[in-house]
């Protein structure tokens, strides 16, 4: 099976960092082994929301802008549940996922039914995110402005580790098995019917396709995974507040690092990931070694710029890129 | 296996189809012609389900399916073509044609069996190719693969000749007339004139919205009302005393 040995290959590739990591510091690239593991786990959390984006915005055409309305419900419902209802953190992450897919399924319900498409979609999802924020940053529940704190208490079943390697091999085994979804719904009917929607839903509808019924479960899934980044930030960085969860941030980080990867392709959104974010880690570096102090948002300019450059020379992204190089 | 009754439809205060009533036979290729702009098309959409008629009912195998969605009359077994082709760009040939053939077999494997099947009998080749590089004629044929892979019992072609060169077209009939015999109903627009008279058994003549003449084929292109539609005001006389001259 060929088109899985590609997806063990990166996983593997990926599972090996911890060989490197001496090396990459020793070289001076990291200051040291946490902040290594610090970035990858964040270049993986990224990676997954973005998963999610690219299942509706990438396979099915529904350009969200909002993803943060999905991160952040995942992320919240991760720190409420321990924290105010003692609930064990691995069960707050089902119940974290499963509420960001009801989110999903809600929304979708409402900007599909009313047949919203491109840029209102895409201002709609903007829009729930945005009420989604200013409500949490004044909701008691969510710790108001003030955010919510998740203790310290470092134990296997609390999904706290002490070593720094765990929890990125956790945040790896998720990311590799959105992969391995994300391959099989390329091979299945919805997966077929989901690129038939985004090309042209009349005649998707002329071949018996129910459009309404394969967009709602694109973006119920696509909320799903993107819930589960968020729940696995809450658990890494142990604090959460509404410009985190909720901030238009993440929205822009979930659908930017697809469009640079590779839109609508399995390994997109970890390419755009790993590119996006290793760029405007160096960006800041570099700006450091030249003018002696950090230029705040750099890394904001750097993905501008991306951007454009993606738009104008690969639009099928750096895969794309990578595909015309290998013919 | 087909009955339009009494269908109309108005578009704020223009009435695009004014009281159209025909009826297709189970086993027949018909074919619905008209001067451009007379509601040939909108007549279909109103059968696909893609448009709600103003007034009227549309009866398929003596069920009422007046406004049903397009999705839902494909599982009851009529597909429809488009006038302007539009495969799925980001598709290869195979999985376009797949599309079609997904809604009978949910399972991989038997949606590309069928797939191919279909492909051969329109006579697509090279199925791996992006569907963005096919030809006029090659999207054609895919538009008609598509549709026929859902299993149709009523097929709707809607211009599958336009565009094609006379090579082309004398290249496609024989395929339609194969779908046919398949046990395919067919309904078409058709503006080519020697592929109507060739292909169909039946014609409904519409122009401005009305149906003018119904029957053959060589008996309604010696109508005289068919003549003026197409000729203008006046013309069938015109032809009948030069005729009578001549």
């Amino acid at each position: 099976m060929t088109a899985y040995r590609s997806i063990l290959l990166v996983v593997l590739g990926l599972a090996a960092l911890p060989l490197a990591a001496p090396a990459l510091v020793g070289a001076g690239i990291f200051a040291g082994a946490n902040t290594l593991y610090n970035l990858m786990v964040f270049v993986l959390i990224i990676a997954l929301a973005a998963q999610g984006w690219n299942l509706a915005g990438g396979y099915g055409g529904q350009f969200s802008f909002g993803h943060a309305a999905f991160f952040g419900t995942g992320a919240y419902a991760q720190a409420i549940l321990q924290t105010r209802y003692g609930i064990n953190p691995w069960a707050a992450l089902v119940a974290a996922v499963a509420l960001g897919a009801l989110v999903g399924a809600v929304i979708g319900f409402l900007a599909f039914r009313a047949r919203l498409r491109g840029s209102y979609f895409a201002l709609v999802t903007l829009a729930f995110a945005e009420v989604f924020r200013i409500l949490a940053n004044a909701a008691p529940i969510t710790g108001g402005a003030a955010g919510t704190l998740v203790p310290l208490d470092v134990r296997w079943a609390n999904l706290q580790f002490a070593s720094r390697e765990a929890f990125y091999y956790l945040a790896l085994a998720f990311v590799a098995l959105v992969l391995l979804l994300n391959r099989l719904v390329e091979r299945s009917r919805f997966g077929t019917y989901l690129v038939a929607v985004r090309e042209n839903e009349d005649a998707a509808r002329a071949l018996g396709v129910d459009t309404l019924q394969v967009k709602l479960k694109a973006i119920t899934l696509s909320a799903a995974i993107t819930a589960l980044a968020g729940a696995l930030y809450t658990q890494k960085f142990l604090y959460v507040d509404a410009n985190i969860a909720y901030g238009a941030w993440i929205s822009i980080e979930a659908l930017l690092a697809p469009i640079v990867g590779g839109i609508g392709t399995v390994f997109g959104p970890l390419v755009g990931a790993l590119t996006l974010i290793g760029l405007g880690e160096a960006a800041k570096v570099a700006i450091h070694a030249l003018f002696g102090s950090a230029i705040p948002g750099v890394d904001l300019v750097v993905y501008g710029v991306l951007l454009i450059l993606v738009i104008a020379f690969a639009p099928r992204g750096v895969i794309g890129l990578l595909d015309r190089r290998a013919r | 296996m087909l009955n339009v009754e009494g269908v109309t439809k108005r578009f704020g205060g223009l009435v695009a189809v004014s009281d159209v009533s025909m009826t297709v036979a189970k086993g027949s290729i018909s074919g619905l012609i008209g001067p451009n702009g007379a509601g040939k098309t909108t007549l279909f959409t109103m059968i696909s389900g893609f448009e709600r008629p103003t007034a009227g009912r549309v009866l398929f195998e003596g069920d009422d399916v007046t406004g049903r969605p397009p999705e839902a009359l494909a599982l009851l077994g009529i597909a429809r073509t488009f006038q302007i082709v539009q495969p799925f760009a980001g598709l290869t040939v195979r999985e376009n044609v797949a599309v079609g053939a997904y809604l009978r077999h949910p399972r991989r494997e038997e949606a590309f069996a069928r797939a191919e099947e279909v492909a051969s009998l329109v006579g697509l080749a090279d199925l791996d190719r992006p569907a963005s590089a096919l030809t006029v004629a090659g999207r054609k044929r895919l538009e008609l693969a598509r549709a026929l892979a859902t299993d149709p019992k009523l097929l709707l072609l809607d211009e599958v000749l336009a565009g094609l060169n006379p090579s082309e077209i004398r290249d496609i009939v024989p395929v339609i007339h194969a779908i046919r015999d398949q046990g395919v109903t067919i309904l078409m627009i058709e503006h080519v004139m020697q592929a109507v008279m060739s292909l169909c058994e039946r014609v409904h003549v519409i122009a401005n919205g009305r149906t003018i003449a119904a029957g053959t084929p060589a008996e309604v292109v010696s109508d005289p009302q068919v003549v003026e539609a197409y000729l203008g005001q006046g013309a069938a006389g015109r032809l009948a005393g030069r005729a009578v001259h001549g």
